[in-house]
């Protein structure tokens, strides 16, 4: 087994706020090999952003507290003095985050923001750089976007140039986080082929952050299920999406609407919403919303499976009987 | 008989000294009573301006609207006030056609109150009997909406166009902002307020699956035109047009592409 690129244990990120203690993010271990696709999948407000923020202490450091360990490349950032994390920011881990616009600097040229990613390379070289990196986007005229101010540019374009900045410092893992969501399906696949064909040339890994399950079954090979700042499942995305542990899996599975379905069938959704993070359940987190919950899964939270299988749940309900 | 008819309709942008920008270029339709018309297509295809063009909000350059067989641009004031009624839009950005300053019992009040829809006294009846119908439990009344979910704003703002009575809506990508499994929820309370009501909806979205879930009928829409124009699960399930080919491949289905998956696999 090769050593892998990101391997997440049992991190946990904890807020101090009025006194009292949250827990966003629990206990979530995950890895990623080189060149690897993995997403992580969950409605809003399960941890999925947290948890790659934490990748690279992007959280709100003075009041999180992050515990765990996050080994990147056989380093535990969550260890590394800030000098050596501004290293391992855009060199070893990029992001791409939800919306474009907000992410960029409406008051600077595109080619201005991205030649702050490119401090290596003496100022005469940055033009030619950022043209260069446009035009691996897939970018209609880059010397006339690169001049361009962001709000000259349309929300796939932009996210184009996001994609330019985050690949600027040739990253081992890019981190999207719902990265097409405000985009339509057309840009969309286009911006998901550009990352894909991006990666396979960098042989870069992508860990996507996602609340669409196609985007996940089309497109990933590994896929870690969110909910209540929990992994609930995991596995190999035929295995997960194919034939799901977990209810929540399920769940999501059953609500989202599909081209062959039938009409007028009502869509399966799944009770209540996510707990917040101050009122975590004391038993299994996804219990007050689930139908098959008994006194158990009320009561204790079920461990993960941990059999030799690559494909885990924490659910008592699939768990062999120990008793 | 059809509830709107829309006749070669244009909406055109001209700002001075640019080309004119031709957003709807002739797109004619007609809606019957209680029968749902899904619009799908790309941003910057005219769907936007055509649904703000149905209301009002934007004026057509050419073409004509009649509802309920009557010329809307030949309206009296108070006839195209009653369209305007009788005519409601949801956007996508539930919390933000919100007044984020107004909890929201003022704001289903205030619409009851403005355009008079009940005696004063039968406010509290009305906003507690719409809240039952969009599924939202009295306790969020006294909330300002950045206090509750996208998915109840959604609702409150569905609330908000039941309070008028309305007989078609409009609703402009209602819940590609929206988790799924709130989408799941706010799409069934679409199904149902039509079943129960009567309602004639048109849902715009980008959405292909959704669009087949809900509508009986679809357009696709594209450069300001509609390309094709049928049965939903016809025009979905056997493409002719090109662009809704295009359409159709880069939806992520979750089956497809798992059965591509599975099958590559073995």
């Amino acid at each position: 087994m090769p050593h892998p690129l990101l391997q997440v244990d049992h991190l946990s990120v904890t807020f101090r706020r009025d006194g009292m203690l949250t827990t966003p993010v629990r206990d979530v271990s995950l890895t990623v090999q080189a060149g690897e696709r993995v997403a992580v999948v969950g409605e809003s407000g399960c941890g999925k952003s947290l948890t790659a923020l934490s990748l690279t202490r992007l959280s709100p450091t003075d009041r999180a507290r992050l515990q765990g360990r996050v080994l990147f490349d056989g380093t535990d950032t969550l260890a590394l003095s800030p000098d050596a994390l501004t290293r391992v920011r855009g060199r070893g881990i990029a992001y791409v985050f939800q919306d474009p616009s907000a992410s960029l600097n409406p008051v600077m040229r595109v080619q201005d923001q991205i030649a702050e990613c490119l401090p290596d390379l003496p100022r005469a070289a940055h033009r030619d750089a950022c043209v260069e990196l446009l035009t691996r986007t897939g970018l209609p005229d880059p010397a006339r976007a690169a001049r361009a101010f962001p709000c000259e540019l349309s929300g796939g374009q932009q996210q184009r140039v996001m994609l330019a900045m985050a690949l600027a410092a040739r990253p081992k893992l890019l981190v999207a986080d719902e990265p097409t969501t405000a985009l339509d399906v057309t840009t969309q696949q286009q911006v998901l082929d550009l990352i894909d064909t991006l990666a396979d040339a960098d042989g870069m890994a992508v860990l996507l952050i996602t609340h669409n399950l196609g985007l996940v079954a089309g497109r990933m090979t590994r896929v870690y299920v969110m909910y209540a700042g929990q992994v609930v499942e995991s596995g190999a995305v035929t295995d997960v999406l194919s034939n799901p542990r977990h209810p929540y899996t399920r769940g999501l599975l059953a609500a989202v609407p599909m081209l062959d379905a039938p009409r007028n069938a009502p869509l399966q959704d799944i009770p209540g919403t996510v707990p917040s993070p101050d009122a975590w359940p004391a038993g299994c987190a996804f219990a007050p919303r689930c139908a098959q919950a008994d006194a158990r899964c009320h009561a204790e939270q079920p461990p993960e499976t941990d059999d030799a299988d690559s494909h885990r749940s924490r659910c008592w309900h699939t768990q062999p009987c120990h008793s | 008989m059809s509830l709107l008819t829309v006749q070669d309709l244009h909406v055109t942008y001209r700002t001075p000294g640019q080309p004119p920008v031709r957003a709807v270029r002739g797109v004619s339709f007609s809606l019957a009573a209680g029968a749902s018309l899904g619009i799908v297509g790309e941003s910057g295809c005219g769907k936007s301006s055509l649904a703000r063009a149905l209301i009002g909000l934007q004026p057509a350059s050419a073409g004509t609207l009649t509802f309920e067989g009557r010329a809307v641009d030949r309206l009296s004031r108070q006839g195209f006030r009653d369209y305007r009624r009788a005519v409601q839009m949801v956007f996508q950005d539930a919390t933000g056609s919100l007044n984020p300053r107004m909890t929201v019992r003022q704001t289903l009040h205030e619409v009851l109150r403005v355009h008079r829809m009940r005696p004063a006294a039968a406010i509290p009846q009305r906003v507690d009997e719409l809240l039952d119908l969009v599924g939202l439990p009295t306790t969020v009344l006294d909330a300002f909406p950045r206090e509750i979910s996208g998915g109840q704003c959604q609702r409150v703002s569905f609330a908000r166009c039941l309070a008028l009575e309305p007989r078609l809506i409009i609703a402009d990508e209602p819940v590609s902002a929206l988790d799924v499994s709130v989408q799941a929820r706010i799409l069934n309370l679409v199904r149902s307020l039509q079943q129960r009501l009567g309602l004639s909806i048109i849902l715009i979205s980008h959405d292909l699956a959704v669009v087949r879930n809900i509508c009986d009928r679809v357009a696709v829409m594209h450069d300001g035109v509609f390309v094709e124009t049928g049965i939903a699960a016809d025009v979905l399930d056997v493409p002719r047009h090109a662009y809704t080919r295009t359409l159709l491949e880069a939806v992520p289905d979750v089956g497809r592409a798992l059965q591509s998956k599975l099958k590559a696999e073995r």
